[in-house]
């Protein structure tokens, strides 16, 4: 079991299942600071993927599809935008709505666009190739986590000291935490909070695509229906813990994406497929249970 | 403007753009993979409510029954301010124990049925209730914690009869048929199962507990202002705890419904795949969870998820247009709404935890 930790195929592995849950949970944190509830990151996500496996397999670039990905993640912010900024909706039945469209949508689109069901696999789709970092690269264990990975890996890592910056120092990134924590104020000073918060859905939209991208595109090159598989529900509850805040999360989605990658390693070693796919979401459970009760031993 | 104005212009206008929106949606979608609209029309009403001897109005009916259920299940946790998005992981939890005791429990049809049932109940309720502790022992907010605990059981169950309890000439991942005997009989000259008829016992019990007991009053008093409850000297974790119970006690009932009264074994994914629990939760929103709506909203998306099925034999319209036709209802209906029934409960993230 230990050994298999410092095996170079589970190294490399390591940060093809943090980008998507980082990505995500990173764009949960832009609504959280900027008090939009939003619990359909698992939507996003997925029409995010399928929206880069549709930008990529009709230009045969994979920069297109990431581009198309974050429109199609995008989208999906500007429709909640609509719903629960807009008209109010509830932003909980406006989460489960979305996700139950993304589910919807993208199989209905893998049948009217693509004409199959299930999954679209195809040469057409062009992946995202890894990146190989010089000097990097040669260290042992270490670089194959930090080389050869695509380049949304790295993409993901540089947001996170970004979106810190941005929170902390950038006006618009300041306006967001004052929508989230008062938005009276920030009304009297002239900002529109709900304008505030559309940009929180848009850049959570595009951050969310991103991560789709990097399940449909990078890791793999196809589709599969609900190919999402739960992620943006960890995503939404890594964001939970950290309050949003970028470098606790980026903690927190390490912690995941190793266990993500660990249960697809011990697939290989003969257990049974249902407890190595139950693995994330144990550990999920249990690291969001022993936050909690931490949390309520030792009240900030 | 003349339309805008009086008792019912002021409530028709909006709705009228609600349902051309939701016709814009169709329309689009239907042209999208070139099929007639008249042929996806026509499939969808023979879908939803036709068939030779009304087969399709009784699938329909059949579906209705297990949407209402779960329907039932979380308008007790949402109407006492729970939000119990777990319901998948209780009708699971029901299912599996259900076919398990009716397989393995020796004796007379009718007791191993009772049990079953009885068992499946206790299955859901348990399962249920671990997400109320966690929320009120360790501060894991009830919405993430009841969602996650899907997972496990889902994965747990799938195990079970993938394993030890697969019935492996049957070359599906499935476990054995429950006795002959055990299954719910059809209405006569139908091919409707009785399983309705518990649901309805169960919907007309929950109803009655919630208006004409004082322990269902005070758990609506809790989900309507929680520091008002608390402030007067309700227990409200208690009640918390036994309204999730009752939730999670119908889930797995209706995890019972669907083993003896359709599949008659527990199927992998028979009760996740076709989105049961996540249409119950919106077939409540839809009505703004007002109990004697429910049911009709119920055989609403029932009948659009046959309809959908139709179009699709008679159109070549994918049947995943009921997916999405549903969350259009949904963002534009319950928007108008549900928002302010659910708005008194906690929302900020860490909240849920300080009960």
């Amino acid at each position: 079991m230990l050994d298999l930790l410092f095996d170079t195929s589970f190294a490399a592995s390591v940060p093809r299942f943090v980008t998507p849950i980082l990505l995500a949970a990173l764009g949960g944190a832009l609504c959280e600071r900027a008090g939009v509830f939003n619990i359909a990151l698992e939507g996003f996500l997925l029409a995010g993927a399928f929206a880069a496996v549709l930008g990529s397999y009709f230009t045969g670039s994979a920069t297109a599809g990431a581009l198309a990905a974050m429109v199609g993640g995008i989208a999906m912010g500007l429709v909640f935008a609509e719903f629960n900024l807009r008209r109010g909706g509830d932003s909980i039945v406006v989460s489960i709505a979305i996700n139950l469209l993304a589910a919807g949508l993208t199989t209905y689109l893998l049948r009217a666009v693509f004409d199959v069901a299930g999954a679209f696999s195809d040469p057409a789709i062009v992946g995202f190739k890894g990146i190989n970092i010089p000097v990097i690269g040669s260290i042992p264990w270490i670089g194959h986590v930090l080389s050869g990975q695509s380049i949304l890996f790295y993409i993901a890592v540089a947001v996170v000291p970004l979106m810190h910056l941005f929170l902390a120092r950038h006006r618009l990134g300041l306006r967001m935490r004052a929508a989230g924590e008062n938005p009276q104020a920030l009304a009297a000073g002239g900002v529109n909070p709900k304008r505030v918060q559309l940009w929180a859905l848009v850049g959570c939209g595009a951050l969310c695509g991103l991560g789709g991208a990097q399940l449909s595109i990078a890791n793999v090159n196809l589709f599969v229906e609900n190919m999402s598989a739960g992620r943006g529900w960890i995503a939404v509850v890594a964001v939970l813990l950290t309050r949003g805040r970028p470098w606790p999360l980026f903690a927190i989605a390490l912690i995941f994406g190793v266990v993500d990658s660990l249960s697809f390693r011990v697939q290989g070693l003969g257990m049974p497929q249902q407890f190595t796919d139950v693995m994330p979401y144990l550990a999920t459970l249990i690291v969001l249970t022993a936050l909690s009760w931490w949390r309520k031993r030792n009240p900030a | 403007m003349k339309l805008g104005d009086g008792i019912f212009g002021r409530e028709i206008v909006p709705w009228l753009a609600v349902v051309f929106w939701i016709a814009v949606v169709l329309l689009v979608l239907v042209e999208l993979v070139g099929a007639s609209f008249g042929d996806a029309v026509e499939g969808f009403i023979q879908g939803a409510f036709g068939g030779r001897r009304f087969a399709y109005l009784m699938a329909t009916l059949s579906r209705a029954t297990l949407i209402v259920g779960m329907a039932l299940s979380v308008m007790l946790s949402f109407r006492a301010g729970l939000f119990n998005i777990g319901g998948e992981g209780q009708l699971v939890a029901g299912g599996l124990v259900a076919a398990l005791v009716g397989i393995f429990l020796p004796g007379p049809p009718l007791l191993v049925l009772a049990v079953s049932i009885l068992a499946a109940m206790a299955a859901g309720a348990a399962w249920a209730m671990l997400g109320g502790l966690l929320q009120l022992y360790v501060g894991v907010p009830l919405l993430v914690g009841s969602l996650l605990l899907n997972y496990p059981i889902r994965y747990f169950a799938s195990y079970l009869v993938a394993h030890p309890f697969r019935d492996v000439p049957s070359g599906m991942v499935q476990s054995h048929l429950v006795p002959m005997e055990t299954w719910l009989p059809f209405f006569p000259g139908t091919r409707l199962d009785i399983g309705i008829l518990f649901i309805l016992v169960a919907g007309i019990s929950a109803i009655a507990y919630s208006y004409t007991t004082v322990h269902g009053y005070q758990s609506r008093l809790n989900g309507l202002s929680p520091d008002f409850a608390k402030t007067v000297g309700l227990p409200v974790d208690r009640l918390a705890l036994q309204t999730l119970a009752m939730s999670g006690a119908i889930a797995g009932l209706v995890g019972a419904v669907a083993v003896f009264g359709i599949h008659h074994r527990y199927i992998d994914g028979s009760l996740v795949q076709p989105l049961y629990a996540w249409t119950g939760i919106i077939a409540v929103l839809l009505v703004g969870m007002i109990p004697w709506l429910v049911p009709l909203s119920g055989f609403f998306f029932a009948a659009i998820q046959t309809g959908a099925a139709g179009m699709e034999r008679t159109a070549g319209v994918p049947k995943e247009i009921a997916l999405v036709v549903q969350a259009a209802i949904i963002l534009f209906v319950a928007s108008r709404v549900s928002g302010a029934l659910l708005a008194s409960s906690d929302r900020k993230t860490d909240g849920g935890s300080d009960a």
